[in-house]
């Protein structure tokens, strides 16, 4: 039983160091945070593979120097398992302060093994900055709930996500939008269908969207997987992807790698069809001129997985008042309708609508989306991601059953 | 009787080797015993248990273990053999002929290249969406969209197997070279003359003598490519990838009990690199006794022509395929729409090049101190050693040559991460001044290797002639030898400089993700696929090393532009 | 007061094991030529006079220049003068700086460079005086190497078989030329060679070293 003693030492750990530093800066005193962030260096840890986003980053880095004197640095990961790794090490190392990671892009899992190992800054600060307010938490429960792990304010919510397809319209008249037509399409067009290699967040959700129209009962998912059933719940997934491997870009032997190489692969017109969490992609794409202007987005009939992602500071961090006035900034009506633009990124906003000043209402009905997104009503309902414990199984089931080659 | 000693060593001079030592083992050592000691308070990947049997048996139990481990055990005797053949079949075919010189400065810049930037013009020339295809479609192909063939990325590690030897035979072929200049080559003339074939007479003759100073590179050559990373990060197998990088992919597990699974699997990787070695050494018993069978059979070999011709050949495709995929790279990093099946791109613009200007010079800042500042420091140390070897009269024994290898014959993804946390609890990580350190451990050896025929090869009648006009021996080094020696010196220094920027796992470890350098982040868009900007990266990170041989070479040019002796930077 | 080069039962061994030994008196302005096939020990000897002899040798006996033992001073400071097989001028330095490097220190920049053209002048090297040593004759070679050692005021000379790779027509000029200088400066000069002819022509004793 490998597990128990790591785990006591990650607790251990936890007890130990997990007294709150008395000089945490206080969000509730927003003048003293800003205060203390001028002149702060923040080491911001995010996945850097997209360049619409780390032109977005850039930009922010500049706001907030200009602003508040708060130099931005972006650490781009390709995973963000890298930065909670720095974290743990720091921690097991002894260094209770000045650590390396000063504001982490995290969601899910990554969230969840923080929050439990005692890797966040201890003291709920996300729900007290003044932008929060701002927030959307009625409309939107995946705030609160990351992957069903409250929230619990450890984590200052960034953006919305939901899994979409795209296509290209002039060469595929009806794209299928249910698992049985996938199926179909995928034996009758082989080669030309792929996803990203699990445990790439992509490629996990896309297992996760087989399980909600697969499973014969997908209220399963809600709730801790039981080990003992799980073979028999997850049979009629693997045996769908038992089936269309061998049809699969280059056999199912290889798979996309993330969301920017699908975009490339489809690009190249190596395959016909390709997802991506951000509903805005597709558009931002023809606009930067990577596909034709005849792509269009969509989605399964029975909903796709929908999810929030948050910035988090850990409890080392260098410059936490410096990443409050980022996380702050980041959350801000200015910030988030050019996150929504889909010339910059197209990342939908985390705030409501109606809580809005009329002016910021303003820049966000000026928002222009492209041909290839999808309005509310055709994105159709969000369903919620499965509890993380099934993360876990299926990405360790899918690569027993697929990596062994 | 009194003991020759002609004046006493500084201490500066005296301790150079022993510091130097300590730099090439130290590191090896800790990184080492940061594994396999968790009991005295190492805990490098997390968690007491990381050395736990059951972690043994629960990585083997994992999907597709033993086919990771099985690559990670052929690809570096297999690709050694591969580059070795390649080397000999054209040193045997070509020596002393003007083929050889030409082949020689083919190779000078594809030895100066990064293994990352390599392995992207690989991709570029071969893959199904590659210029190769692109050339002949849809003409002869019929193809108007990329076919669905597995060329890279495929299962077997064919694609990841010719990248290693692509950047293998040049460096093989530099330390043929560089025997070869001890080797007699009449030698070659005399079994010619006893009727052996052209290249069956360099084989007997020269080949043998040869070979035994090309042991060392090969082994860690071997060593390299069983645990490589960022190579096998673009051109590896998927399902399931190269040992090492499951390594990674464990230690960055953010379900904390991987960590032991990576420490379980460095033992194997440890194991697997070991077992190529043997292997290799084994095959070398086997080879050198069937040799001498044939060599006293008297059995002459005919000389066929079309071998020959083979022979030379094959280096000549190695240096052209890294060439082409280099030009590829620099066409991508300015191609506007390039749609397959265009063999050109529609349009040329710098785009990339203008937006990515600020960043990319912060990169090659980075890189350019990192590099500058190990292969410097490394440079000093081995001019010390190397000057003190001559004071002293104490040479390198074999022995210790191995130990000026450690660094190279223990994979990197074997101490690095033990490393990490060692530097971690020192407080002493995450930025420029460490991962320079680390760099030191991987360039003081080949500046070694680099400077220590010149140096020793230097006439030291020189030195006395300047100690009998009344010149003490610091003087005589300062005025006469290094001068004297700059060429070489400066070549040293590239050959540090270069492979400081090709340093991927070391950078991204002990740097902590906060010191980007040119290769760090060229690696990290590999994923992404996006041509324009990874040709961009790769470009700049071409180039770093290039221009650092280029000075070395335009330097004592221009120093000695009067002075016939030196002006070529030629070894004295 | 004996102003010669005085070799006092000089013993060179060689882990632990007798090389070669010398017992012998230069006089000011002699050519003593030691001979003996090659391996015999005859550089090992120069060396250790010279106080350059490599690590792993050791030595008894003395060296006394001018009466005074030198044996244990580093060769900066023995002023001996050492000539080799080959030329060894400095492929950095031009012909004039080689001299200029060899100048005992001390004067204006100006002075010693004429110093140089004055030692130069009289021996029909002054032309040379900006060129690169790559690029004079072999015979013009030989002669800067001399002037070179000239130059350091040395007290004594040692020769280490210098004429061994010129040409048959230049040895006779180059011998008799440096024969010429060593008369002229009263060096006490111990000549190391394998060729009879430069014994002969250097007109002083002759010791035979024999195989041991």
């Amino acid at each position: 039983m490998p597990r128990i003693p790591v785990l006591a030492a990650v607790l251990a750990l936890g007890l130990s160091a997990s007294a709150p530093s008395a000089a945490d800066p206080d969000p509730a005193n927003w003048p003293s945070v800003l205060a203390a962030a001028r002149g702060e260096t923040v080491y911001f840890n995010a996945w850097g593979g997209s360049e619409n986003i780390n032109d977005y980053i850039a930009w922010a880095g500049g706001e907030v120097e200009r602003r508040y004197g708060v130099a931005l640095e972006h650490v781009r990961l390709s995973e963000t398992a890298d930065a909670v790794n720095r974290v743990l090490s720091e921690k097991q190392a002894g260094r209770i302060e000045g650590g390396a990671v000063d504001l982490i892009w995290i969601n899910g899992e990554n969230f969840a093994a923080m929050k439990r190992a005692g890797l966040l800054l201890p003291e709920a600060w996300a729900d007290t900055l003044p932008n929060y307010a701002l927030a959307d938490t009625e409309g939107k429960p995946t705030l609160l709930t990351d992957f069903t792990t409250p929230v619990c304010g450890r984590e200052s919510p960034w953006g919305t996500a939901q899994l979409t397809f795209y296509y290209d319209s002039a060469e595929l008249s009806a794209p299928p939008e249910d698992i049985a037509a996938l199926g179909r399409w995928i034996a009758e067009n082989p080669g030309r269908f792929t996803y990203a290699a699990p445990p790439n967040f992509i490629g996990t959700t896309f297992l996760k969207q087989l399980a909600y129209g697969l499973f014969d009962d997908p209220s399963v998912l809600s709730k801790s997987a039981d080990p003992e059933k799980f073979g028999a719940i997850t049979a009629p997934l693997w045996a769908f992807l038992d089936k269309v491997h061998p049809d699969l870009w280059r056999s199912g032997r290889v798979f996309a790698a993330d969301t920017t190489q699908l975009k490339t692969l489809f690009g190249d017109r190596e395959i016909d069809i390709a997802m991506t969490f951000n509903p805005g992609e597709a558009s931002s794409a023809i606009h930067d001129g990577l596909v034709p202007d005849t792509v269009r987005s969509f989605v399964m009939d029975y909903g796709t997985i929908g999810n929030a992602h948050f910035l988090a500071i850990p409890f080392n961090a260098s410059a936490k008042a410096g990443a409050m006035v980022v996380a702050n900034f980041l959350l801000s009506p200015e910030a988030q309708v050019k996150k929504a633009d889909e010339a910059v990124w197209g990342d939908p906003t985390v705030l409501a609508y109606e809580k809005l000043a009329p002016e910021d209402q303003a820049l966000f009905d000026a928002l222009d989306n492209g041909p290839a997104t999808l309005g509310p009503d055709a994105l159709g309902k969000a369903l919620s991601e499965p509890d993380p414990s099934w993360t876990e199984m299926l990405e360790a089931e899918w690569q027993r059953r697929y990596v062994g080659g | 009787m009194v003991n020759s000693r002609t004046t006493n060593i500084p201490l500066w001079v005296r301790i150079a080797p022993a510091l130097t030592i300590a730099v090439l083992v130290g590191p090896v050592i800790a990184g080492l015993a940061g594994i396999a000691l968790p009991a005295v308070g190492f805990a490098p990947l997390g968690g007491s248990s990381a050395f736990t049997l059951s972690a043994f048996a629960r990585v083997t139990a994992e999907p597709g273990f033993f086919t990771s481990l099985w690559l990670a055990f052929w690809i570096g005797p297999v690709s050694a053999l591969i580059s070795l053949t390649l080397v000999t079949g054209f040193a045997a075919a070509a020596a002393g002929t003007r083929s050889f010189a030409f082949v020689a400065g083919l190779l000078r810049p594809v030895l100066a290249l990064p293994h990352a930037a390599a392995a992207f013009g690989l991709v570029y020339l071969v893959s199904p969406s590659g210029f190769l295809l692109r050339l002949v479609s849809p003409e002869l192909t019929g193809f108007s969209r990329p076919p669905d063939w597995l060329i890279v990325n495929d299962p077997m590690g064919l694609a990841l197997l010719a990248g290693l030897v692509l950047k293998e035979a040049p460096y093989l072929f530099l330390a043929l070279t560089s025997a070869l200049q001890q080797a007699d080559p009449r030698r070659a003339d005399i079994a010619r003359a006893l009727g052996h074939s052209r290249m069956a007479a360099w084989l007997h003759g020269v080949f043998p003598a040869v070979y035994a100073q090309m042991r060392l590179p090969i082994m860690a050559v071997i060593v390299f490519s069983s645990s490589v990373v960022d190579m096998a990060m673009i051109l590896g197998p998927a399902t399931p990838p190269l040992l090492s990088l499951r390594i990674l992919g464990w230690i960055n597990d953010p379900d904390f009990s991987q960590k032991s699974l990576a420490a379980a699997a460095l033992v194997f990787q440890l194991g697997a690199s070991g077992a190529g070695l043997v292997v290799w050494l084994a095959g070398e018993r086997l080879v050198s006794g069937m040799a001498r069978r044939l060599a006293v059979s008297g059995i002459r070999l005919p000389g066929l022509p079309g071998v020959s011709m083979l022979a030379r050949s094959g280096l000549v495709v190695v240096a052209l395929v890294v060439l082409a995929g280099i030009g590829l790279v620099a066409v991508n990093s300015v191609a506007g729409i390039w749609r397959f099946p265009d063999a050109l791109p529609r349009g040329l613009n710098l785009t990339v090049w203008a937006e990515r200007a600020p960043e990319l010079m912060n990169l090659t800042a980075n890189t350019v101190l990192i590099g500058g500042l190990a292969s410097l420091t490394a440079l000093i140390a081995v001019m010390l050693c190397l000057e003190n070897e001559y004071r002293s009269g104490i040479t390198l024994s074999p022995r210790a040559k191995l130990v000026l290898y450690a660094p190279l014959l223990v994979p990197q993804i074997g101490f690095l991460p033990g490393l990490t946390v060692l530097l971690l609890r020192l407080g002493w990580d995450g930025s420029l001044l460490p991962v320079a350190f680390a760099h030191l451990v991987f360039v003081l050896p080949y500046t070694y290797l680099m400077l220590a025929d010149p140096w020793n090869a230097f006439d030291t009648r020189y030195l006395d002639t300047a100690r009998a006009l009344g010149r003490s021996p610091d003087a005589a080094l300062l005025t006469i030898r290094l001068p004297m020696l700059v060429g070489p010196i400066l070549v040293a220094f590239a050959l540090g400089f270069a492979v400081s920027v090709a340093q991927y796992l070391p950078t991204l470890l002990i740097g902590g993700g906060r010191v980007p350098t040119i290769t760090t982040e060229a690696v990290a868009l590999s994923s992404g696929g996006n041509r324009r900007l990874i040709g961009a990266y790769a470009l700049v990170q071409s180039l770093l090393p290039f221009l650092g041989f280029a000075l070395a070479a335009a330097v004592p040019a221009l120093l000695w532009r009067d002075r016939r002796a030196l002006r070529s930077g030629g070894v004295v | 007061m004996n102003e010669g080069l005085r070799i006092d039962r000089l013993t060179v061994y060689r882990q632990g094991r007798t090389l070669v030994c010398l017992d012998a008196d230069i006089a000011p302005g002699e050519v003593l030529s030691v001979m003996g096939p090659s391996g015999v020990g005859k550089s090992s000897l120069v060396r250790a006079i010279g106080g350059f002899l490599s690590p792993g040798f050791a030595t008894s006996g003395a060296v006394r220049l001018g009466g005074r033992d030198i044996s244990a001073l580093p060769p900066e400071r023995r002023h001996i003068g050492v000539l080799f097989q080959d030329s060894l001028l400095f492929p950095h330095f031009s012909v004039s700086e080689n001299i200029l490097f060899a100048l005992p220190p001390g004067g204006s920049r100006r002075d010693r460079c004429r110093r140089v053209a004055e030692l130069l002048a009289p021996v029909g090297l002054k032309d040379l005086l900006d060129r690169d040593p790559a690029t004079l004759s072999g015979g013009q070679q030989a002669r800067v190497a001399l002037m070179r050692v000239i130059a350091a005021a040395p007290r004594a000379l040692l020769l280490d078989e210098p004429f061994s790779k010129l040409d048959a027509d230049l040895r006779a000029s180059v011998r008799s030329f440096v024969f010429d200088i060593v008369r002229e400066r009263q060096l006490p000069t111990l000549l190391v060679t394998h060729d009879r002819a430069d014994a002969e022509a250097a007109g002083g004793r002759v010791v035979e070293l024999e195989a041991r």
